[in-house]
């Protein structure tokens, strides 16, 4: 019997790549990348290393969003995943993380149902265009499945029905042992993701796109109207007063100039 | 899907403590639930609750009067001496059913984090992460909007019914934008808040409030999870929310060691060590010194920003620094556009004749302004 691993990723733009226009204030988008989101790459890894360690095991990546994620799914499979699964359709649309995660739960029903139970779930621990860390708990909670969250080492126990985790605090950490199956989600300091390997980006890809009636969802609980969250309002920041540019001859009148004007402002 | 919100009352914070000890965005979250509090309608009780939880915590309720709880809920318990997903999960939503909050606000740690989604599934209720800025008053909330956002807050309709609830605003794109989050048809409303964001009221000693002892029903098998140990990390602690002066380092360090000299800085100003993401992605230094979006939220009296572009989930972290001081070689970084001085200048340079002159300020000063 295979050893199942489900990774909840996600395709984002790369936020280190968006500007403002400065004259409109608003976001530009075009021509930012689109990218697996970094902490997701963590947890696609800390399962592809349970693949390298076991000849019996199956890693499906499970994504929700455009067509267009297809191309993240590639990614993942030519990394090394088996397979993708991507959760796409209009009625999924606008989901916020407890719709999302309604949405989600229905797809690995559907997963288990024609695969069998899975073993273990890693997400990452947030995606960088929401940073909202909350889609990975809620997931588990639909399941009624334990997690771990901010998962920083791991360690599957030999029968592989337990795993060894440390969850990273602020001040430190917790050592948690879990029972399988359980949600994991996972963040950089975890592991270094590895490359896509050549051979597997020409391999034959197994890509299911799944809509709505395919997860057997209902729809009063997924998409923009189901979700209890909406906005409000977005906006740009707004610019702040321009500053001063400190001049000096020196290295060390500079420094003068910097003191005199801290001093002014009674800063120190 | 809509539900009938009517009955649920006053706001809750979630006070969290650690060994026996209430982290400071409990408190903060105390002060600004007290604010927020009184701007409910009358019939939603305009109160703030502390809810704490663990294993002989009461003693923490005085601490939580005296920053402004006009109430505390203790849930206590064997079961619940350290945190678990599981147990404080069941207990806190055990406590919502029954005593039904309009609002409920957990402090954006990475035991918030945990715990504020899984309680909000389980509610199937709305929760906004990582807030900055609450609002219930819709008059507050334009004030707030005209004076720091680029929002055309004359399109706002006051009477809408969506304009009443919980105004919750929050960086999305990594700063780039900002999003406002409602929570209009679903109770609780929900949110996670930054720590080092809200500020904690002044501290009032001798005041007291309601205490509710609240008995929860938890038994050992509903904790799913064997915690087999809580590590206290030997590094060095920093307290990046509670510093007056920052002195932080990038990319433009060139290096790990630079962090030597930003070091020596910080200790000269009485400051702490902070960080860009990429001097951490880089592995330079820890994460627990990195300022920003993805980092933690600060606003000293002064931030120094050494060698530090200004990715703008940089900015999001720390642009609200009183003073922002920025010394980079690169005269067009973006940190200059929210720096009120900044310093075109090799910093290896630049900082050593700051630690040299820092004691003579007041002289140099004065020499200057005779």
């Amino acid at each position: 019997m295979a050893f199942r691993i489900l990774v909840c990723a996600k395709q984002v733009p790369d936020t280190n790549e968006i500007t403002i226009n400065p004259e409109t204030g608003t976001l530009q988008r075009d021509g930012v990348p689109s990218i697996l989101n970094p902490d997701d790459a963590n947890a696609l890894e800390q399962a592809l290393m349970i693949k390298d360690q076991y000849d019996d095991v199956e890693v499906t990546v499970i994504t929700m969003g455009p067509p267009q994620a297809e191309a993240m799914v590639y990614e993942c499979i030519a990394m090394g995943a088996d397979a993708g699964i991507i959760v796409s359709d209009r009625a999924v649309g606008g989901s916020d993380t407890w719709a999302t995660s309604n949405a989600c739960k229905a797809a690995i029903d559907k997963y288990v149902a024609e695969n069998g139970d899975y073993d273990l779930i890693f997400a990452g621990r947030q995606a960088i265009d929401g940073d909202t860390a909350q889609v990975g708990p809620q997931i588990a909670e639909k399941l009624d499945i334990p997690q771990v969250t901010y998962v920083e080492e791991f360690k599957l126990a030999e029968d592989r029905k337990s795993v060894e985790v440390k969850r990273q605090l602020e001040d430190g950490y917790d050592l948690i042992e879990v029972q399988l199956p359980c949600m994991l989600t996972c963040i950089k300091e975890l592991n270094a993701p590895r490359y896509m390997s050549i051979g597997r980006i020409y391999a034959d890809k197994d890509i299911k796109i799944w809509n709505a009636d395919d997860i057997n969802v209902d729809r009063n609980i997924v998409g923009l109207k189901a979700s209890p969250t909406n906005v409000f309002k977005s906006f740009t920041p707004a610019p702040k007063e321009p500053g001063i540019k400190l001049v000096g001859d020196t290295e060390k009148d500079l420094a003068k100039a910097l003191l005199i004007n801290l001093k002014k402002k009674h800063a120190i | 899907m809509a539900r009938n919100i009517i009955g649920y009352k006053n706001i809750w914070v979630y006070a969290e403590q650690r060994n026996g000890k209430l982290m400071n965005v409990a408190l903060e979250l105390i002060g600004e639930g007290r604010r927020l509090s009184r701007e409910l309608p009358e019939e939603e009780g305009q109160q703030v609750y502390a809810v704490l939880i663990g294993d002989s915590v009461q003693h923490l309720a005085t601490e939580c009067f005296e920053y402004g709880a006009d109430g505390v809920i203790v849930i206590e318990d064997p079961l619940l001496k350290n945190y678990t997903t599981d147990a404080y999960t069941k207990v806190l939503n055990d406590a919502i059913n029954e005593m039904k909050p309009s609002i409920v606000m957990y402090g954006a740690t990475h035991i918030g984090r945990d715990l504020a989604p899984r309680v909000a599934a389980r509610q199937d209720t709305g929760l906004t992460a990582d807030c900055t800025h609450l609002d219930i008053d819709i008059e507050e909330y334009i004030d707030y909007a005209n004076k720091n956002t680029t929002l055309d807050t004359s399109k706002i309709n006051k009477e809408d019914p969506k304009s009443l609830g919980l105004k919750m605003t929050r960086p999305a794109f990594g700063g780039n934008l900002m999003a406002t989050i409602i929570c209009p048809n679903h109770r609780p409303q929900m949110s996670t808040v930054r720590p080092g964001v809200m500020s904690k009221r002044e501290r009032e000693v001798g005041a007291t409030g309601e205490i509710i002892t609240y008995k929860p029903s938890i038994a050992a098998e509903d904790i799913k999870i064997n915690l087999k140990d809580v590590v206290k990390s030997a590094k060095e602690l920093v307290s990046l929310t509670d510093a007056d002066i920052i002195c932080s380092g990038g990319f433009g360090l060139g290096g790990p060691e630079g962090f030597n000299l930003i070091k020596e800085f910080a200790d000269k100003v009485g400051g702490v060590v902070g960080s860009s993401r990429r001097a951490v992605d880089s592995g330079w230094i820890d994460h627990s010194h990195q300022v920003g979006q993805t980092g933690t939220t600060v606003k000293p009296k002064i931030y120094f920003a050494c060698g530090i572009s200004g990715a703008i989930q940089h900015l999001a972290g720390m642009q609200t620094s009183e003073l922002i001081v920025a010394i980079n070689k690169d005269p067009d970084a973006p940190i200059f556009e929210v720096a009120d001085y900044g310093i075109v200048g090799d910093l290896y340079k630049v900082i050593p004749e700051i630690i040299a002159e820092w004691d003579n300020a007041e002289a140099i000063y004065e020499a200057a302004t005779k």
